[in-house]
């Protein structure tokens, strides 16, 4: 059992109803200080429900959620977390910049943050592009930038990989990892379980259950496989011969 | 509430504005075009004085209620309300900041309106202008909390778009512009009594008529803010943090 200090979340028995139809059937888990903890599955499994519920935007049918000590929605959470929707929530008439200033300002930020977190992204170029003439890979990087404004604590992603370049995708993984390396917690989503290998713990997801928690290693060890497709696949079959 | 979240999302708003050019032409411009056509249609300055007034009473209703109800269905529909609710930002620094950003627009919406109407179109106003200004001014903002309501009735632009006529039409039809109030049937008339443009177009026509409005048009003036701010309460009531 991990002591209060060194967990960002604590989930017991969250259930979720969507549209008359249950969508996460009792979650009970723990996302360590610190760390980048992945969230993954396949897509329709949940993830995003998931994340809403630990911003605070998503109504809950049961359980409880303790983000950063406190309960998930609290007036106090909300400078401390960051949150990036999968489909970027920025808007399309204003530069990047001028997005970057609003939430700075919403969030009382510090007045350089919105340059600081544009370079961070690798987005400086694009600063005075509005928002609607943006490639796709550049507006994702311009919500996951809106998410860093005011150093939070806790950085809820939902698939901030999805659609980018190899490259690209390496470069955000090693920013994911420099925030972590300075003492913020992220949570970050994928479908892409080639994403899990560079996460230190995951959380594996499918159908609104969990299938697995546990660190890259122990699930391929669990699994007894090097591939964590595999693992996921045997994970699968596993669950459903029980 | 925060006085610096409401300025920063009246400025914002602003900002999308003026990255916008072509509806910001088209939201200062129709109303006095309008004018100047129906300027030239009625062709008598006389029944040109009855009207005036109440254009200069619909348009900003009009015209704000339009661009709230699609700006919100907007902010709704791409997940920027949903980061905003994430964040520290209360209910009515959204509000107030589209009222107040769309306040200023319709500023200059009715100060261009009126300045062509009173020289080029010689609208006799006997009083002094500012209770006209106020009335429009006031429209303007019923028309945006109206509009901030009815996006929340709305699932995309087409939908919300229907919505005015649906809010707007009923309005000027038992407005009293062209059957006056009292000569209606009595369902009508009390349907009539509860319609907020019912006395925003009644205090216009004092304004625009007597030299010294006194407590009626007062009276209509608070019924018209009242609406106003009960229209924008109850848009509050539909923005919610969680959403199912």
């Amino acid at each position: 059992m991990m002591n209060f200090a060194d967990t960002a979340v604590a989930v017991r028995g969250l259930r979720v109803s969507r549209g008359g139809a249950e969508v996460l059937h009792g979650l009970t888990f723990e996302v360590p200080r610190g760390q980048v903890t992945g969230l993954l599955g396949p897509s329709g499994c949940g993830k995003t429900t998931l994340m809403r519920a630990l911003v605070g935007v998503q109504v809950v049918s049961g359980g409880e959620v303790t983000v950063l000590g406190e309960p998930a929605g609290s007036a106090g959470l909300r400078r401390r977390i960051g949150y990036s929707t999968q489909s970027p929530a920025v808007y399309r008439d204003l530069t990047v910049l001028e997005n970057l200033r609003y939430f700075a300002a919403v969030l009382g930020a510090p007045k350089d943050d919105p340059e600081r977190v544009l370079t961070e992204v690798g987005l400086a170029d694009a600063a005075h592009q509005l928002g609607a003439t943006l490639s796709g890979g550049q507006l994702n990087r311009a919500g996951l930038a809106v998410a860093m404004l005011g150093r939070p604590e806790l950085l809820v992603l939902d698939e901030p990989t999805v659609g980018l370049d190899p490259v690209l995708r390496q470069e955000l993984w090693a920013l994911f990892h420099r925030l972590a390396g300075r003492g913020a917690t992220l949570l970050v989503s994928s479908h892409v379980m080639d994403e899990a290998a560079r996460c230190e713990r995951l959380i594996v997801l499918r159908q609104g259950e969990i299938l697995a928690d546990d660190t890259p290693d122990g699930l391929r060890e669990a699994t007894r496989t090097s591939d964590l497709e595999e693992a996921f696949l045997r994970l699968v079959a596993e669950r459903a011969a029980a | 509430m925060s006085l610096v979240i409401t300025l920063a999302t009246a400025r914002r708003i602003l900002t999308q504005l003026r990255h916008d050019r072509r509806t910001v032409a088209l939201m200062v411009l129709v109303p006095t075009l309008v004018m100047i056509l129906l300027y030239y249609v009625i062709d008598d300055e006389r029944t040109f004085g009855r009207f005036a007034p109440v254009l200069l009473c619909v348009f900003p209703f009009l015209v704000m209620f339009l661009v709230t109800s699609i700006a919100t269905l907007r902010e709704r529909t791409s997940g920027t309300l949903e980061r905003l609710m994430a964040m520290p930002l209360g209910r009515l620094d959204l509000l107030l900041g589209y009222g107040l950003a769309f306040g200023l627009a319709a500023c200059a919406q009715v100060a261009l309106a009126l300045a062509v109407s009173l020289t080029w179109l010689g609208l006799d106003v006997p009083g002094p202008l500012w209770p006209l200004v106020l009335v429009a001014l006031l429209d303007a903002l019923l028309g945006t909390a109206l509009g901030l309501l009815c996006s929340a009735f709305a699932r995309t632009e087409f939908q919300a778009v229907q919505l005015m006529p649906v809010v707007m039409i009923p309005q000027v039809l038992l407005g009293g512009i062209l059957v006056p109030r009292a000569r209606m049937t009595p369902v009508l008339e009390w349907v009539s009594d509860v319609l907020p443009m019912s006395y925003a177009i009644e205090a216009m026509a004092r304004a625009c008529a007597d030299p010294d409005p006194g407590g009626e048009f007062w009276r209509d003036v608070a019924l018209v803010a009242g609406s106003a701010v009960l229209a924008l309460l109850l848009g509050a009531a539909t923005l919610r943090r969680r959403t199912p």
